[in-house]
């Protein structure tokens, strides 16, 4: 099945690489953490798209689905744990704004 | 018929089984909206069913074919591997007639219903219910194969507890829809164990094709042996939802749900389930296997009937017993009389639920249950009393030739009989039979007397009692009617036979028994002419259940009849106190249960709740502990060894970094952002490199 | 074109569309719930777009996992962190200067992401091995990356472990 512009390699790819620059936007701009949470959500699905769209159309091995199973599974684990740390950033600060929170600083 | 085939195609059938369905959906969603409170949503819809079952049942007799079978296609449901699981409808004579049974005493028990439940706060939902029943029930009718009969079948058991458990603000009537519940279960249970080895051995679920594989064949190892397993784990089923002794106990207890249920579901209908699925999958079942079903059959017969003796609430007295009916069905299925068997369920669905209205009827006019507050009633009811009386000699087999239980009973014990003459070691099954029909006849002339003749006890209920409204006669009048006239019309029971004929055993003896085969008795043997001694052993048998019956009512009559009132009951019962308590408390077989089965399920659950909270939770708060004194130890090594080490580094590293802080302004976004600046500068790397060329 | 074609087309599509746009919803939204249902139909559309790499069991996992899982513990992370979504609408940074600085470093990667991809041939050898099927992944997953897939559930009970540490009232 062939479509109407381009390759499908090409199309994913394309796709892969705008989700990846809204979650880049996302993470710069977005001052609540939970926003900054489903920005990395974004970049982490198109790095998957990237995955499965090689694994198919270039190599034919289900290689990269293998990575993406493994990408999910940190990325539950990871959503865990940053909801976590922010329940307890909001413990402590009253609040999420991530442009108020530089104790790293000292 | 109206120039319609009705078995022609799928349509028909299928229409019967939809209605009800689509009277369940629009009940239970907007019944509380329409007018009326839409009870004649259900009451059509029954009512369509109604109609076109009879039409199918007018045309089967029109074809008086024995094996007569209306070819419908099966359709595939689901794949697994090898196997397949098709669904389809199976319409021959014997769905015919119990359609006929189930739509028709469904319709009644509606229109009763419609007096009887006036005014009820849940009115609606109560139709939705018995839409329910009726669904399940004709499904459960129509399927071809076994894994639709058990879905039919539990959502027979679903219905049925709700219905039970109506009056759910009751304590009682709570615990008993459990309690019918968890018992039917411990039978279905059974039940399934045994489908699922039929379709282990065979793959089959179909009933043709179950049939055909064990005659045909049959695998090395499903051995005889195997089959009778499976063949009384099947029955185990019929044991739980027919109510046969040792799982009777829900059975009574149902009598806490409206009375119009009773007589529809734990009377007429769904109590003839398991009988009706021994009557279909009768094939598999080898001699053994119906040994065991006519023993169980038999001991409840006697056992409910003894019980039923001395019982005090009506209901009670009726609901032990359908149980030692039920009882008297299954010995006939099981010694062989398959044809007497199933005409036994055909005429007591119709005087069951007769004697279970009419005592509706009676509780809705003096809102009490007790016998020992009735008496003297026909004066004021004589539509109610005509109509038990009338059911009361339909159950007790009573001679003269136009009352129907007399048959079928007849046919049960003539069965027996030629069993018991064949194979003299089961001589105890005669006995039981007879017996059990001897207690039949007098405790339902104990029930007539007490509640119909003599003075009223209470005298505030009797002044309150009136006959019930049309609604409620009219049912009690058809069912009369058909108590009576369901023998055939006068006929006997020949004409049964020109329609269910026992099916051949499909199962292929390696060696067969003296006379295991040959024990065909009863009715059939009559209309085939069959060799004599069946012949004689009928014959003996009307005779003898004649004279029984006829000693039984008389006795009845000298005790409870108060113009006689020859023997007292009360010094009966006074000289036989162990025997009487034994029998009032119903052989105490809930408190052994209590006792021996609940009690020690529940303390090996509290056991196993105590080893979950204090070994299994021990051992995981013990890890936790361990690894918090891990961690501390860790820690402390850390704050001493370590940082003593990496703060020397460290003071070193401020220092340098004090000038390359000026970029550190503690936000996580700026560092995101240098981040993506250094995957730019690789991607860029990466372009310059080796990409350009 | 077949009409066969031409739906696979419009199906196509409709999925890159979907995720592209529900995606700047969650970018460019002020409102953070509404940025979280968009992610909803992110998510859904990427599990599209798997189905068009012979991905079926990813796309089942994708659903699951994310919309099932991830998405409701930013949910749960939303309502319990917000006194008042409302109110804090008008809170995220709109100053100019750094939506500016940010649309830069934005359009930057996408220049570098299609400079590193667009000059290479990656016209492959996928034809010669047909379909991928849900078989041949879970093989690879309890062969080749055995090991791997073990280390994972230990960290995923880390993850657990963690999780709860942090999150408990101190």
């Amino acid at each position: 099945m062939d479509l109407v512009f381009g390759k499908m390699l090409d199309n994913l790819i394309i796709i892969g690489a705008i989700l990846f620059c809204l979650g880049i936007y996302t993470v710069i701009t977005r001052r609540n953490a939970v926003g900054i949470l489903m920005g990395v959500e974004l970049m982490l699905n198109s790095a998957n798209l990237n995955f499965v769209a090689f694994s198919k159309f270039r190599w034919g091995m289900p290689d990269g689905q293998v990575f993406v199973i493994f990408v999910i599974i940190l990325a539950a684990a990871e959503a865990a744990v940053a909801l976590a740390i922010i329940l307890s950033i909001f413990h402590n600060f009253g609040d999420i704004d991530v442009d108020t929170k530089d104790l790293l600083k000292e | 018929m109206l120039g319609i085939d009705f078995l022609g195609s799928q349509f028909w059938p299928l229409l019967i089984l939809l209605c009800p369905l689509a009277a369940f959906v629009v009940q239970i969603f907007i019944g509380r909206f329409l007018p009326r409170k839409g009870d004649w949503v259900s009451l059509a819809a029954i009512g369509i069913s109604l109609l076109i079952s009879v039409a199918c049942f007018a045309q089967v007799l029109i074809k008086k074919d024995p094996h007569f079978t209306a070819g419908f296609p099966s359709y595939q449901w689901l794949t697994a591997g090898m196997f397949t699981i098709k669904m389809g409808i199976l319409f021959d004579n014997i769905t015919a007639i119990m359609l006929v049974v189930v739509t028709l005493v469904s319709f009644l028990v509606h229109l009763y219903s419609v007096g009887y439940m006036h005014g009820d706060i849940r009115y609606s939902r109560f139709f939705a219910y018995l839409s329910l029943f009726s669904f399940s029930m004709i499904g459960l009718v129509l399927s071809n194969n076994l894994l639709s009969l058990y879905i039919f079948w539990e959502l027979v058991g679903v219905s049925s507890y709700l219905l039970i458990g109506f009056w759910f603000e009751k304590v009682s009537a709570a615990n008993a829809c459990k309690k019918a519940f968890v018992t039917n279960r411990v039978g279905d249970f059974g039940f399934f164990l045994g489908i699922l080895l039929i379709i282990f051995f065979l793959g089959k679920t179909e009933y043709g094709e179950v049939f055909n594989a064990l005659k045909m064949s049959r695998p090395v190892d499903f051995t005889e042996g195997w089959l009778t397993f499976a063949g009384v784990c099947l029955f185990m089923g019929a044991v739980g939802k027919s109510a046969q002794f040792p799982l009777h106990v829900w059975l009574p207890d149902a009598m806490e749900g409206p009375t119009p249920v009773s007589a529809l579901i734990h009377a007429a209908t769904m109590v003839a389930a398991g009988v009706y699925m021994v009557t279909r999958l009768y094939p598999v079942f080898t001699p053994d296997a119906l040994l065991v079903i006519a023993y169980v059959g038999g001991f409840t017969a006697i056992f409910a009937a003894t019980i039923a003796l001395v019982q005090n609430d009506i209901k009670r007295v009726l609901a032990y017993s359908t149980v030692s009916q039920l009882g008297y069905m299954v010995m006939g299925l099981g010694v062989g009389g398959y044809v007497a068997g199933f005409y036994h369920l055909w005429t007591h669905a119709f005087f069951k639920a007769l004697l279970f209205l009419c005592s509706g009827s009676v509780i809705h006019a003096l809102h009490s249950q007790d016998l020992r507050d009735m008496g003297g009633l026909w004066k004021k009811m004589p539509i109610t009393f005509v109509a038990m009386t009338i059911g009361t000699l339909a159950i007790s087999g009573f001679p003269p030739y136009f009352v129907s239980g007399f048959y079928s009973k007849d046919g049960i014990l003539g069965a027996t009989l030629a069993l018991v003459m064949e194979r003299p070691q089961h001589f105890v099954l005669a006995i039981f039979g007879f017996l059990g029909a001897a207690f039949t006849a007098f405790y339902m002339f104990r029930l007539i007397y007490m509640t119909f003749t003599g003075h009223p006890r209470d005298e505030h209920k009797y002044e309150h009692a009136h006959e019930s409204p049309w609604t409620m006669t009219v049912p009690l009048m058809v069912l009369a009617v058909l108590s009576i006239c369901s023998a055939g019309f006068f006929s006997g029971s020949e004409w049964f036979g020109d329609y269910v004929q026992k099916p051949e055993s499909a199962v292929v003896m390696a060696h067969v028994p003296a006379g295991a085969h040959e024990a065909v008795a009863g009715s059939e043997a009559v209309h085939e002419g069959g060799h004599s001694t069946e012949h004689a052993a009928h014959q003996y048998a009307v005779i003898l259940s004649i004279l029984i019956v006829f000693i039984s009512i008389t006795l009845a009559t000298l005790t409870y009849y108060h113009k006689f009132k020859k023997i007292s009951a009360e010094k009966i019962a006074e000289r036989l106190k162990p025997v009487y308590n034994l029998l009032y408390n119903k052989y105490y077989i809930d408190e052994i249960y209590e006792k021996f089965i609940i009690r020690p399920v529940v303390r090996f659950t509290k056991l196993c709740s105590r080893f979950d909270s204090g070994v299994i939770d021990g051992a995981v708060n013990g890890t936790a502990k361990a690894t918090v004194f891990a961690a501390f130890a860790t820690g402390q090594h850390d704050l001493k060894v370590i940082d003593g080490a990496v703060n020397g580094v460290a003071q070193t590293v401020i220092a340098a970094g004090k000038g390359a802080g000026m970029m550190q302004t503690g936000r996580i976004k700026n560092y995101f952002a240098w981040a993506v600046g250094g995957m730019v500068c690789i991607l860029g790397l990466i372009y310059l490199l080796l990409l350009r060329r | 074109m077949t009409a066969g074609q031409i739906l696979f087309n419009v199906v196509f599509y409709f999925f890159a569309l979907l995720t592209i746009l529900s995606a700047s919803v969650v970018a460019f939204s002020r409102n953070i719930l509404h940025s979280a249902f968009a992610l909803l139909f992110t998510f859904w559309g990427v599990a599209g777009l798997y189905i068009f790499s012979d991905a079926q069991f990813l796309a089942a996992a994708q659903v699951l996992i994310y919309v099932g899982g991830i998405l409701v513990l930013i949910l749960f992370a939303i309502m319990l962190t917000h006194r008042n979504p409302r109110e804090d609408s008008g809170q995220e940074s709109n100053q100019s200067s750094s939506v500016i600085l940010a649309s830069g470093i934005t359009v930057l990667v996408y220049i570098a992401l299609l400079a590193v991809y667009l000059p290479v041939n990656w016209s492959g050898k996928a034809a010669s091995y047909g379909t991928m099927t849900t078989e041949m992944l879970g093989t690879a997953l309890t062969r080749n990356y055995l090991i791997p897939f073990e280390a994972v559930s230990m960290l995923l009970l880390a993850a657990l472990l963690g999780a709860a540490y942090l999150a408990r009232r101190k």
